[in-house]
């Protein structure tokens, strides 16, 4: 049987881990090298990092850092951040990512996602969605949350899944930073709209978080989070031997 | 000196990389020469089946790889460099492999239950087949990382181990100096380095 993946996120700025409380107030962290070595040897199932670099010198610092990483660990590693053209894909895949995270680009350009398929593979393309309840509708944000599209949630994943992304992760900004566990009516929609893994992110405070994440909602794949992770709040060998004793499969 | 075959697929940085880690160098090539010279071979690939072996063939390489095996030299290939060793593929219409492992490759798809997600992507257990100078540094239940929507059939007796996806799918192959895994060994952890070990050794 496949295993459910617990996978920490690095937002990386200037080169430097950083993780944010309902995307404002931005704390640094650490080094994302150190991290991402911590991580695979504590038994994270797969690395995301996203670039929230604005500049062409912080683009450099990240996919130096990206192939620092890809060159000492040997776990998957996704990609998000400023990706908006094929070539940006190009880029970071030679940077030694797997995977490589649309966003904005894609709102922007949804022919990005059709392209990349066609060009890397439907595995390679991995559709992240920054969603939030507007009017009784679950809306897609832009910008890192900041911007209102007026798109359908469930619409928007559907048809990414259509054009060819092999994976969504559903970011509830209504749950994100406030700990309180992961946003199950919004992943549980999206799981039913979608045939591909759905990694939930996105409001998880506490190991429990994980379990009762699995246990309600079998179809999500993964559990994706940040600072409970960087900060030791939780640690990942105790929630995946946790997850396991509760008969959750998982990679130990 | 093992030689990495380069034919024009995919991206090889993380399998250079890996090798690198448990200390074996390695020649990115696609010098039939440095190929000759080398103790052992990787076939690597990703994407589709027919434009790899359509790049395979392109410069010769196909009969190249195949001479090499023919002369006993340890070839070891991955994920769809796995599948290029077989007879046959049927993805996207019918294209011919290698023919270094009898079977062929076919859709995922018919074969799991409703409900299982494809491709089969993610960490499963390997279930492994008797005993593979492959596997000596690792354990029935040790988990690898998938991702396919292919797998190889009709290769009963030189499969090594299985992951259970629904039924049991091809996870990997020997046949005398040839094999295949259809995992990342690459993106495996500490368990993927141990098999690329092993096949160094």
């Amino acid at each position: 049987m496949i295993t459910k993946r617990i996978i920490p996120c690095l937002d990386v700025k200037d080169g430097r881990v950083v993780k944010g409380v309902n995307f404002l107030g931005l704390a640094d962290v650490s080094s994302p090298v150190k991290l991402a070595e911590f991580y695979s040897s504590s038994g994270a199932d797969e690395l995301v990092f996203y670039d929230i670099t604005a500049s062409a010198e912080g683009r450099a610092l990240f996919t130096g850092i990206l192939t620092e990483v890809a060159s000492t660990i040997f776990i998957p590693l996704t990609v998000g951040g400023g990706i908006n053209t094929v070539d940006d894909f190009d880029c970071v895949l030679k940077c030694g990512a797997d995977k490589v995270s649309v966003n904005s680009g894609a709102i922007r350009d949804p022919s990005l996602i059709s392209q990349a398929a066609k060009k890397y593979g439907d595995q390679c393309v991995v559709l992240s969605v920054d969603a939030k309840r507007v009017d009784g509708q679950f809306r897609v944000f832009a910008k890192g949350g900041r911007e209102d599209t007026g798109l359908d949630a469930l619409e928007w994943v559907r048809q990414g899944v259509r054009d060819g992304a092999g994976e969504i992760v559903l970011n509830s900004i209504d749950t994100d930073g406030v700990k309180n566990g992961f946003d199950l009516e919004m992943l549980e929609a999206v799981c039913a709209v979608v045939d591909v893994p759905v990694i939930a992110s996105g409001g998880a405070g506490c190991a429990d978080h994980f379990k009762t994440l699995f246990q309600t909602l079998p179809k999500v794949d993964a559990g994706l989070a940040a600072s409970i992770f960087h900060f030791g709040e939780v640690s990942i060998p105790d929630l995946k031997r946790e997850l396991a004793a509760c008969g959750i499969n998982m990679r130990l | 000196m093992i030689a990495i075959i380069d034919y024009g697929v995919g991206n090889l940085f993380s399998l250079k990389s890996s090798f690198n880690a448990i200390g074996q160098e390695t020649i990115v090539t696609g010098d039939p020469e440095v190929i000759r010279k080398a103790d052992k071979l990787i076939l690597p690939g990703v994407g589709a089946f027919g434009d790899a072996a359509a790049l395979l063939r392109k410069n010769g390489m196909d009969n190249l790889v195949i001479e090499q095996a023919a002369s006993g030299k340890p070839l070891l290939g991955i994920c769809l460099g796995m599948q290029l060793l077989f007879d046959y593929s049927t993805e996207y219409g019918r294209h011919e492999g290698l023919g270094l492992i009898p079977g062929s490759v076919q859709p995922v798809r018919p074969v799991v239950p409703a409900g299982y997600k494809v491709p089969h992507i993610g960490w499963n257990a390997l279930h492994l087949r008797g005993k593979n100078e492959l596997f000596r540094y690792i354990s029935e239940g040790d988990c690898v990382y998938f991702v396919h929507s292919f797998y190889a059939a009709d290769c009963g007796e030189s499969v090594i181990a299985t992951a259970e996806y629904g039924p049991e799918l091809t996870a990997a192959v020997a046949h005398k100096n040839v094999y295949g895994v259809q995992f990342h060994p690459e993106k495996s952890g500490a368990v993927g380095l141990n098999i690329l070990r092993a096949f160094c050794e």
